[in-house]
């Protein structure tokens, strides 16, 4: 506060009064636009959930509660219970993270411990940058052409239905798709660990795979897990590369290689010939059960994020 | 919704504003004093005809110098905004239902533009030309006959070689008109599909994957031995894709082409033409074909609605079911037979401005 009352006392020296309020009345006016543009993203927000919400009103009144425990989909006879696409959702969204967190954390440390700068480094990154840019009706497309048919071997060989489509290839897409996201968050934080705690360590006469468990694991965890997080938010809103891979049944998957539905996937196919009131709202409900769904596990998120960091 | 609607409709005008000066121009030649001009004719909804109805009028843009502009964005769509009038008619793969009709501001008519079938696809090796029986198909996608070499289905294909496979059903997993017309048919033939699954743009499927659109489908089952599904004909010949012949009422079995499906509709027609032609009593006819319709109202004096505007609505309707017939083959859509014209024309022919007869 001193210092910024003799900075202005030497500024009124050289610039006077006038300029002054001109250079206050700007720095007001870049705070209210920060301010305003932040307001109006959590009304966009607030926007979208009433919109929901009332949209689906004739849905929640005609089904209630039903709605989220009931297994069966038949718009023919305006039926409607999401329960196997809440499962399918988090199911895909659940293995596709497990299967990607040993990659992302292992590419993380190569990039932020390992190979820090330099061409390879850089080459990596960019790659897997380009990862992410990737449509994903792209990703849905080489699915089927190439996962599937791997896939559909992996269960003849196994001694399960051979349908190729499924929660598990899915998931598989769902991971690549992810590991761009959590990668490049891992990659920062573990390269933002302070050199003087891993000097120490190596002092102490720590190896380099001992100075990973002990002081950049524990010290990025929490960024770490914000990555994850990350990653686990478009897994479970990824419509177009889902809907091409997981089956589109509208069952509850019996094991990881049944086919199923999402909630995104239901509403991207069906939406646009959904002709009957009550139908339209049931989409429109399932929507605004996956914006919930989002937010709770958002929510849990954090917390254990806040659990985990050091401080 | 409605609101939705209207907005894309404004942004497509905005869009064909900017775009296309041309159509503006009318032509005056040697002083003779045509039909008042008009802007554009908008039109909105199924996908199923979009290749047929974009040549039908770029034709009739080239002849006429008419703009039509028809937005596929699904037969709901289409009706949803004929009935929000932001469009001068609406085209719709499946007649419209009671309840939709009850919806609408006032009474609209029906006219069948051409015909489309859905057929039955296979991938199982060699691909052996099969025939089926309607219960077969119902038993098959109900899930009650599981193998290809089944008995049943052994006994009405004694050449073909048939593997000791399990079937595995392809539907489609977007809502569609295909799966309605395809669902109508099984429901009439079957009494259990009647009750359950029932018919409808989207089901409770018993059995089987879900894959989005005829190319998903289409996809899927290239890919899986064992496989059968069911895409719109023209898709299948296109893609040069198995096709079953089907036993149709009359109890002959019949392969589907363009002309078994045109063949369907020779039947009589109720007046309004809202009909399936699933199982009709045709005796060369393809068992699982449908009209699609373009959609206009009854009156064409509504809002500030001009009469040149309706009479250039009626005249492309009217050309269409004429002139636009002889197109329909080459992009393998099934014209309408005779009896379908003359219907079609009644129906045309019923559209008024302020109590008038437009043609």
């Amino acid at each position: 506060m001193t210092i910024n009352r003799s900075y202005r006392k030497i500024k009124l020296q050289y610039i006077g009064r006038k300029e002054i309020r001109r250079i206050n009345f700007t720095e007001a006016s870049f705070k209210k636009m920060l301010l305003l543009s932040a307001i109006g993203l959590v009304v966009v927000l607030l926007a979208i959930f009433v919109t929901l919400l009332i949209s689906s009103l004739p849905s929640i009144k005609a089904i209630g509660v039903g709605f989220i425990y009931g297994k069966t989909w038949d718009p023919v006879v305006d039926h409607y219970g999401g329960l196997p696409f809440l499962i399918g959702t988090l199911l895909t969204a659940l293995l596709a993270l497990i299967i990607s967190i040993p990659f992302s954390l292992a590419v993380g440390l190569f990039l932020g411990e390992y190979f820090r700068s330099g061409v390879i480094s850089g080459i990596f990154k960019n790659i897997i940058e380009l990862l992410a840019a990737i449509p994903s009706v792209i990703y849905g497309f080489w699915g089927l052409f190439v996962l599937v048919p791997l896939v559909r071997s992996l269960e003849t060989t196994l001694g399960v239905p051979p349908y190729g489509v499924g929660i598990f290839t899915s998931s598989i897409i769902l991971a690549i798709m992810i590991i761009p996201y959590s990668v490049s968050l891992t990659a920062q934080v573990i390269s933002l660990v302070p050199a003087n705690l891993k000097e120490a360590a190596y002092s102490l006469g720590a190896t380099r795979f001992e100075v990973i468990k002990n002081i950049i694991l524990p010290y990025t965890r929490s960024g770490i897990f914000a990555g994850i997080l990350l990653g686990l938010g478009r897994a479970l809103g990824e419509t177009m590369a889902v809907t091409m891979l997981i089956g589109n049944s509208h069952i509850i998957p019996t094991s990881i290689f049944s086919p199923g539905n999402t909630m995104a996937s239901v509403i991207a196919n069906e939406f646009t010939e959904a002709t009957g009131d009550i139908y339209l709202s049931a989409l429109i409900e399932m929507g605004l059960f996956l914006f919930v769904v989002t937010t709770i596990i958002n929510v849990i998120g954090r917390r254990v994020i806040k659990r985990f960091s050091i401080n | 919704m409605k609101t939705f609607y209207a907005a894309l409709v404004a942004t497509t005008l905005l869009l064909s504003a900017c775009g296309g000066g041309k159509t503006d121009e009318t032509k005056t030649d040697n002083g003779k004093t045509e039909e008042p001009a008009i802007k554009e004719i908008l039109g909105a909804g199924a996908t199923f005809p979009f290749p047929y109805y974009s040549k039908l009028f770029d034709v009739y843009n080239n002849e006429k110098k008419i703009k039509v502009n028809y937005q596929s964005i699904g037969s709901g769509g289409g009706i949803k905004q004929l009935q929000s009038k932001t469009v001068d008619f609406g085209a719709s793969d499946a007649p419209m239902s009671d309840e939709e009709l009850k919806g609408s501001p006032s009474p609209i008519v029906h006219i069948p533009t051409c015909l489309g079938a859905v057929v039955v696809t296979y991938n199982i090796d060699g691909n052996p030309g099969l025939k089926m029986t309607s219960d077969i198909v119902a038993d098959i996608f109900l899930g009650k006959i599981t193998k290809w070499n089944d008995k049943r289905i052994k006994e009405i294909n004694p050449d073909a070689k048939l593997p000791d496979l399990a079937i595995s059903v392809v539907h489609r997993s977007d809502g569609s008109g295909t799966t309605y017309i395809f669902s109508d048919y099984l429901a009439k033939v079957s009494s259990t599909w009647n009750t359950k699954p029932g018919k409808g743009k989207s089901l409770d499927w018993p059995v089987g994957l879900g894959a989005k659109g005829n190319e998903g489908v289409s996809g899927l089952i290239k890919q899986t031995p064992g496989s059968i599904g069911y895409v719109e004909l023209n898709y299948a010949l296109q893609n040069k894709m198995p096709i079953a012949s089907l036993k149709n009422k009359s109890g002959k079995f019949v392969t589907a082409n363009l002309e078994s499906t045109s063949a369907a509709s020779n039947v009589d027609l109720p007046a309004d033409l809202r009909v399936s032609l699933t199982d009709t009593d045709a005796p060369d006819g393809y068992p699982i074909c449908s009209f699609t319709y373009l959609l206009v109202y009854k009156n064409q004096k509504y809002d500030t609605r001009t009469e040149a505007q309706a009479k250039g609505t009626v005249n492309l309707v009217w050309w269409v079911i004429h002139d636009g017939q002889k197109y329909a083959k080459d992009l393998d859509y099934a014209p309408l037979p005779e009896k379908a014209i003359k219907a079609a024309e009644a129906n045309v022919k019923s559209v008024t401005f302020d109590n008038k007869p437009i043609l």
